[in-house]
């Protein structure tokens, strides 16, 4: 395309380019104006939200905050705690268990190997609500209904299909004569993957912990049917008991805990956005 | 992995063929349960509004997806800040605090309306609406385009821009060099993303569980699968009866997805 324009004249070059650039800032405005309302608003007093529609709040207050902290007992605190924790825990199981499962699908030979491969790809497929009822139905019968435990465990035996997929097709395209070296000097199948594979897997390590943390972060269905009592709430379930409490009357608050529960997810993209985006462009991610 | 999921799924096609409610022991009832499913106006209703949501808001998100990754593949400058623009709302759209936002801006007192009212059109509760809150939700699943879009702009990156420079020459303008070199080379990351669209938009639940109260309503216009089946297994505790709801799930979207596969052999263009 360049090439093409140059040789016309440059003005028609930059007036395109300009309309272009309006069109999609335009249109970029108009996708995130919602979210940058609500931002904004959460810094609002009750009386400017829906009568001052622009982006900047002129009486700058945190009461929304203050009031939004405490508004759903025992308080968004221990939504945060809860959520950390569990997502924490998550990401460790997920590294630690797809690594491992990743290691044996790439480099072990074993017997029904590729069934078995076969049959994790297909566990991509499933709707989680398919698997949801028997596992609902064990987790009860051991007793681990309000503890972070049905949440956490599976996480630390690689149900996560998708993650032992990417990193297998990683390790895959490692040179094995790197491992042939190691063992020559002395390398049990442990150092080898401590020492070899697991420095060069570093990429899939890093978008593995980065999906992990805003699925789990973001996750809704599975807080739901095994955390019933308050003091175990993630912050989407408290957001949520938050909103259905207040019937549609503290959108201050409301907003300011709506906003505390996107930023962590928000400020991870702004750090890690490149990488981040070259991760979905060669995996296929769908966050 | 083994124990938690394929076993599991064994459990659940057992459980699909029973009458359980976590207390007495299950029952089996044969195909019962399939039976009713399609005896029961809920459900039926709950199949349409899904085929719905899924049918109106994926050709809609991978228009939208197509048309800003070509907008953006053209060597604009700041190509990084748009595609993030563009890309958040996926990362977030799937958030409790999304739907919550929604709820407010399509509410009454929301901003849609207060935009409407400016104009002096109509105002009203979009999401109480029972004949535009499917729409809302339609609207925000469109809303997160931005993850498909980053994968076709990688794939419009494969394009040799030596195809274009040959069409040019040849006198092709815009549209025959969309027609004839962009689509046809484009169609295995189309098929791909359709797949996967298809696939997430069957298992929405969090949006339209948040937005109608956990109820699908109003008059289960936003009654999608997912949140009746959540409805019937988790409230009611009829785990039989759920059971057979993810069981014909998983033979729609595998059904789908097969098809999908068939079909691609027409209209998939691979290079060799």
């Amino acid at each position: 395309m360049k090439s093409r324009t140059a040789g016309r004249s440059r003005g028609l070059a930059t007036a395109r380019g300009l309309a272009a650039h309006s069109g999609l800032l335009l249109f970029g405005l108009i996708m995130l104006y919602p979210v940058l309302w609500m931002i904004s608003s959460s810094f609002k007093p009750a009386a400017d939200i829906f009568s001052n529609l622009g982006l900047w709040p002129t009486n700058f207050t945190l009461d929304n905050y203050i009031q939004g902290w405490d508004a759903f007992a025992p308080g968004f605190g221990t939504f945060f705690v809860n959520s950390f924790v569990i997502t924490a825990l998550s990401i460790v199981g997920n590294l630690v268990s797809c690594s491992f499962a990743a290691y044996a699908f790439a480099r072990l030979e074993f017997p029904i190997k590729r069934v078995l491969f076969a049959l994790m790809l297909l566990t991509i497929m499933v709707p989680a609500h398919a698997i949801a009822v028997p596992q609902y139905i064990l987790f009860t019968q051991l007793g681990w209904v309000n503890t972070i435990l049905p949440l956490v465990v599976p996480k630390f035996l690689a149900t996560d299909a998708f993650f032992i997929f990417l990193m297998t097709q990683f390790m895959r395209n490692l040179p094995r004569e790197l491992d042939d070296a190691a063992k020559i000097d002395g390398c049990g199948f442990y150092s080898i993957f401590g020492r070899i594979i697991l420095p060069l897997l570093l990429p899939a390590i890093a978008t593995t912990a980065i999906f992990t943390f805003i699925w789990t972060w973001n996750d809704f269905f599975s807080p739901l049917l095994y955390l019933n009592d308050p003091s175990t709430y993630t912050v989407p379930l408290g957001l949520r008991a938050f909103q259905d409490s207040s019937g549609d009357t503290s959108w201050g608050p409301l907003f300011a805990m709506s906003t505390l529960a996107i930023g962590p997810v928000l400020g991870f993209f702004i750090l890690s956005q490149r990488f981040l985006i070259n991760g979905i462009a060669t995996t296929g991610l769908k966050a | 992995m083994v124990a938690f999921v394929a076993f599991p799924m064994a459990g659940s096609l057992y459980l699909s063929f029973t009458n359980y409610n976590l207390l007495q022991a299950p029952k089996w009832v044969g195909v019962a349960n399939y039976v009713r499913l399609f005896q029961d106006p809920r459900y039926l209703k709950a199949l349409g509004v899904t085929v719905t949501y899924v049918g109106v808001s994926v050709p809609l998100q991978l228009a939208f997806a197509l048309l800003l990754a070509m907008a953006l593949n053209r060597g604009l400058r700041g190509l990084v800040f748009y595609r993030g623009a563009f890309y958040l709302p996926s990362l977030i759209g799937a958030s409790v605090a999304i739907a919550v936002l929604w709820r407010n801006i399509f509410g009454s007192g929301g901003i849609v309306n207060a935009a409407l009212g400016f104009f002096g059109l109509e105002t009203k509760s979009w999401v109480s609406d029972p004949s535009t809150a499917l729409g809302t939700l339609i609207l925000l699943n469109v809303w997160t385009f931005g993850a498909p879009m980053i994968i076709f702009l990688a794939g419009l990156r494969q394009i040799a821009p030596a195809y274009y420079e040959a069409a040019s020459v040849d006198g092709a303008g815009p549209l025959r060099r969309f027609l004839h070199i962009t689509f046809p080379l484009l169609t295995p990351i189309i098929f791909f993303n359709l797949s996967l669209q298809v696939i997430t938009s069957f298992k929405a639940f969090t949006q339209a569980f948040v937005i109608s109260g956990g109820s699908g309503g109003p008059v289960d216009s936003t009654l999608i699968y997912s949140v009746y089946l959540y409805s019937e297994g988790f409230v009611h505790f009829r785990m039989g009866y759920a059971s057979a709801m993810a069981w014909v799930l998983i033979a729609i979207i595998g059904t789908l997805t097969a098809v999908n596969f068939l079909l691609s052999k027409y209209w998939v263009h691979y290079e060799e």
